[in-house]
């Protein structure tokens, strides 16, 4: 059996990853997101790595180098390029306040708790508490993605959502190697595709604000103007 | 009775090194900042002057100052002197540590607050009330967050007295504790908002928009003013000296032998030139925040302290 120690140092690395959370649905400003999710990234790496060495799996290692490497460079840099091309507003439109925010965040994570511990009654400790963790964080990016109105922070609503679901694939024994590679992959393409969405809406609307797309229809363009 | 005197001493020795290592905690914050910025900054020992030429200098009152005005700067002194010398710095063998009570703590700082407001106040003049006003507004959101904080330590460790919490946390084998590091973060929040630190309020300034803490205290001078000012240093002083003696307490001397006392000096010390850089790297790094953002801020403080306690269930599996 591995010792407390080790256990306590992932948790505390699942729990920072929970923090930028937190910090994601905290951030004004668009590049203040970008940073507080590379950051995210960095934490799920740090977290993979760190299970890989306790659980003796050197696949995990890939896991993580694949986040360090994806999420913590290269979908920052692309995400910060696409904002500085299309020289969108630095501040983001919340649909929510802030602070409603991240009350609403801390229900979520009384909830995911209240959800994982009946189901995991059987299990270790310290197996819930990282499935509590992980699946707190998937809630809090479905909770982003919900309250930001900017279509690039939807993205990396998102991307932390799947943050979430990494966490909580690396903390169980044994995620078999193609899974871990199909999901990064996956998420690489659904980031291709929310990039050539953003250049759709920002060609047609003018704007990277989801809320015209309510009121669209599907009207030809020549129509609209 | 020998146990009695040493105990004596060693809190006359507290009492003394707060008083005399406050003012260059925040000369080194003031230094850190003024490097970092490319300047030369002022010497370890500038606040050390500053307040001995106060102390020299008339205290000019209006003349409608009455008694409240007069007599804030004492007291806020000397509670602020209290509480920073209750917090176990070098040693948790101290008479008064029986005392060195978590709430008992925040009491004595809200008390400070709230004749430092009505001080403010007092002359009528219009900066006065707008120093008072915010102050007590940050201080309603960060009074909850505190109590959060200590509601999370005390769930764990079933004491809100500071020198069992940090002989518990020297003691047992606790690690990381997820639950800790949210508590860490909160109440680092909540002391620099307390503490008028830069993204909360800008302790340098006298921009009439901005100052918080400077607004009410603007129409101190002479020994008053040295009063207060020292007063924000122990301040300063104080949460380096909390967080430090809750989260990092290793080094604290556990019992009266004279080289514990003296590795628990030194470390005390180190603790507090760590914080100080640490605090003043995190001030150049950050801009100031408008005041109607602090309820944000301090919200955030807020629900750290809460989700802490949400986890410390967890963690124990109850």
């Amino acid at each position: 059996m591995i010792g407390r120690i080790e256990f306590d140092i992932a948790h505390a690395l699942s729990a920072s990853v929970l923090l930028l959370s937190f910090a994601l649905l905290y951030q004004r400003r668009v590049s203040g997101v970008i940073e507080a999710f590379a950051l995210q990234a960095v934490a799920v790496a740090a977290a993979a790595a760190w299970q890989a060495f306790t659980q003796d799996a050197p696949h995990l290692y890939i896991t993580a180098l694949i986040a360090l490497l994806f999420k913590a460079m290269v979908i920052p840099i692309a995400l910060s390029r696409i904002v500085r091309k299309l020289g969108m507003h630095k501040t983001i439109e919340t649909v929510l306040g802030v602070n409603l925010a991240l009350l609403a965040g801390v229900g979520l994570v009384a909830l995911s708790i209240l959800l994982v511990f009946p189901a995991t009654s059987v299990a270790a400790v310290l197996t819930r508490e990282n499935l509590a963790l992980a699946l707190s964080i998937v809630l809090l990016g479905l909770l982003m993605m919900i309250t930001r109105r900017n279509a690039v922070t939807q993205v990396i609503g998102f991307m932390s959502l799947e943050n979430g679901l990494v966490l909580a694939a690396v903390g169980v024994k044994g995620m078999p190697l193609v899974v871990e590679m199909s999901i990064a992959f996956s998420v690489l393409i659904a980031f291709l595709v929310f990039g050539m969405f953003i250049f759709r809406i920002r060609e047609r609307f003018d704007t990277l604000d989801l809320q015209y797309l309510e009121a669209f229809r599907g009207d030809h363009q020549s129509e609209r103007s | 009775m020998t146990g009695a005197i040493v105990a004596i001493v060693l809190q006359l020795a507290q009492l003394g090194l707060v008083l005399v290592l406050a003012p260059a905690a925040t000369g080194l914050v003031r230094l850190v900042k003024a490097r970092l910025l490319g300047r030369r900054g002022p010497p370890l020992v500038q606040p050390y002057r500053d307040l001995a030429k106060l102390l020299r200098k008339e205290a000019v009152m209006a003349d409608n100052a009455s008694w409240v005005y007069r007599v804030t700067p004492y007291i806020v002194f000397a509670l602020l002197w209290l509480a920073a010398a209750l917090v176990p710095t070098f040693t948790t063998r101290l008479p008064f540590s029986p005392a060195a009570d978590l709430i008992a703590l925040v009491a004595l700082l809200g008390s400070a607050r709230f004749l430092q407001a009505l001080a403010g106040m007092d002359v009528g003049t219009s900066f006065g009330g707008i120093g008072s006003s915010r102050e007590m507004m940050i201080a309603t959101l960060a009074e909850p967050a505190v109590l959060m904080v200590i509601f999370t330590i005390s769930l764990f460790i079933h004491s809100t007295s500071i020198p069992s919490i940090a002989e518990f946390v020297l003691g047992s084998e606790v690690g990381i504790r997820v639950s800790f590091l949210l508590a860490l973060i909160s109440l680092t929040m909540v002391a620099i908002a307390e503490t008028g630190r830069i993204p909360i309020d800008n302790p340098a300034t006298h921009l009439e928009l901005t100052m918080v803490h400077e607004a009410m205290v603007l129409e101190y001078s002479g020994r008053h003013l040295a009063l207060i000012e020292a007063a924000g240093m122990l301040r300063l002083l104080f949460y380096l000296s909390l967080i430090a003696g809750i989260f990092v307490p290793w080094g604290l001397a556990e019992s009266g032998a004279g080289p514990a006392i003296a590795i628990g000096v030194a470390a005390y010390v180190a603790k507090t030139v760590g914080g100080s850089i640490l605090l003043g790297v995190f001030e150049v790094s950050i801009a100031k925040m408008r005041v109607f953002r602090v309820a944000e801020f301090l919200g955030g403080a807020l629900l750290l302290g809460l989700l802490g306690a949400i986890f410390l269930y967890v963690s124990t599996g109850t």
